[in-house]
């Protein structure tokens, strides 16, 4: 019972997050909030017994595409500015 | 207005045809064929690994594993060839990153990196492999990255890692075409006793080339991203 509680609170919070990415105005926020996103779906996998996929979701979504969306954030920025 | 009920009737419309996944869908209680044919206790012995789903992607779909580091390979060297920049020394400005960032990354780098080598030489024992593994010494770059970022990125260095253990995967699949039941078979090392860490037969050095590669080619990533920042 615990166990389907907790997986519908990770669903919620995802979903919040989502929404948050999607339509913020700050794009920092909405990275961050994609971000989270991925790192509550690999709780959701852990929880799902598939710890091998929780792993890359944790490495892969929350960490590098994290870092590499503020790298073309930066990027996109410095362009808008010298314009 | 009209665009707005435009979105509505999307929504509706997908409402639809998901609508059936829905209410007709039911689980399994029983593992289906090809899952059964794995699961065999005879299938498990034979390979020697003690983490089924590893038996599965490096042996029986040894190929796929194959044909997604290709994949991989393509994506660094499309980026690779999109974001050539040189970082020049001191050229660029940042902020220094604070101490706490600096000495945490100090204590923090090793052990991860040592984590990740962890997680792939453990590939046939406990849950996680090569993808994982690489991707965990990637973050380690990142942190590298982080923490100084007018570093210079050693490019061809990690090349050298990439090319060298993609030719070693490839390798390590021919030696069990020849010298066992087929293309990536683990079997031409003795397999030994299912638990110990040296067993499994190739599982274990497959799998470490695996995430060496994997590991090379996303800090190749990393890299070129991050040598971009600086240009105007």
């Amino acid at each position: 019972m615990t166990y389907i509680i907790v997986s519908i609170l990770l669903g919620i919070i995802m979903l919040l997050m989502t929404g948050i990415a999607i339509l913020h105005k700050n794009m920092v926020v909405a990275i961050i909030a994609a971000g989270v996103v991925s790192l509550f779906a690999s709780v959701l996998y852990l929880l799902l017994a598939a710890p091998d996929v929780a792993l890359t979701e944790a490495a892969i979504g929350s960490g590098l595409s994290t870092i590499i969306f503020f790298y073309v954030l930066n990027k996109i920025r410095k362009n808008n500015v010298a314009e | 207005m009209l665009r707005n009920s435009l979105i509505f009737v999307l929504v509706i419309a997908v409402g639809v045809i998901f609508y059936s996944l829905f209410t007709q869908f039911d689980g399994n209680d029983e593992l289906s064929d090809l899952a059964q044919f794995y699961a065999q206790k005879e299938n498990i012995d034979k390979v020697g690994s003690a983490n089924l789903v590893t038996a599965v992607v490096v042996t029986y779909r040894g190929l796929d594993t194959l044909g997604e580091v290709t994949i991989l390979f393509l994506t660094a060297a499309i980026i690779g060839f999109f974001l050539k920049g040189k970082l020049e020394e001191g050229k660029r400005e940042v902020r220094p990153s604070s101490e706490i960032l600096q000495t945490a990354a100090a204590v923090l780098i090793p052990i991860i990196i040592v984590f990740g080598v962890y997680i792939f030489i453990n590939g046939h024992l406990t849950p996680g492999g090569g993808f994982q593994g690489g991707a965990i010494i990637a973050s380690a770059i990142i942190l590298m990255l982080l923490t100084r970022p007018t570093m210079p990125f050693n490019h061809k260095l990690f090349s050298t890692i990439e090319s060298i253990s993609g030719l070693s995967f490839i390798t390590l699949g021919v030696l069990g075409a020849l010298f066992a039941g087929g293309f990536l078979d683990n079997r031409f090392i003795e397999t030994g006793t299912v638990g110990e860490l040296i067993s499994g037969g190739a599982i274990p050095i497959i799998y470490s080339f695996v995430g060496l590669k994997v590991g090379a080619e996303l800090s190749n990533i990393l890299g070129d991203f991050q040598e971009v920042q600086n240009e105007k």
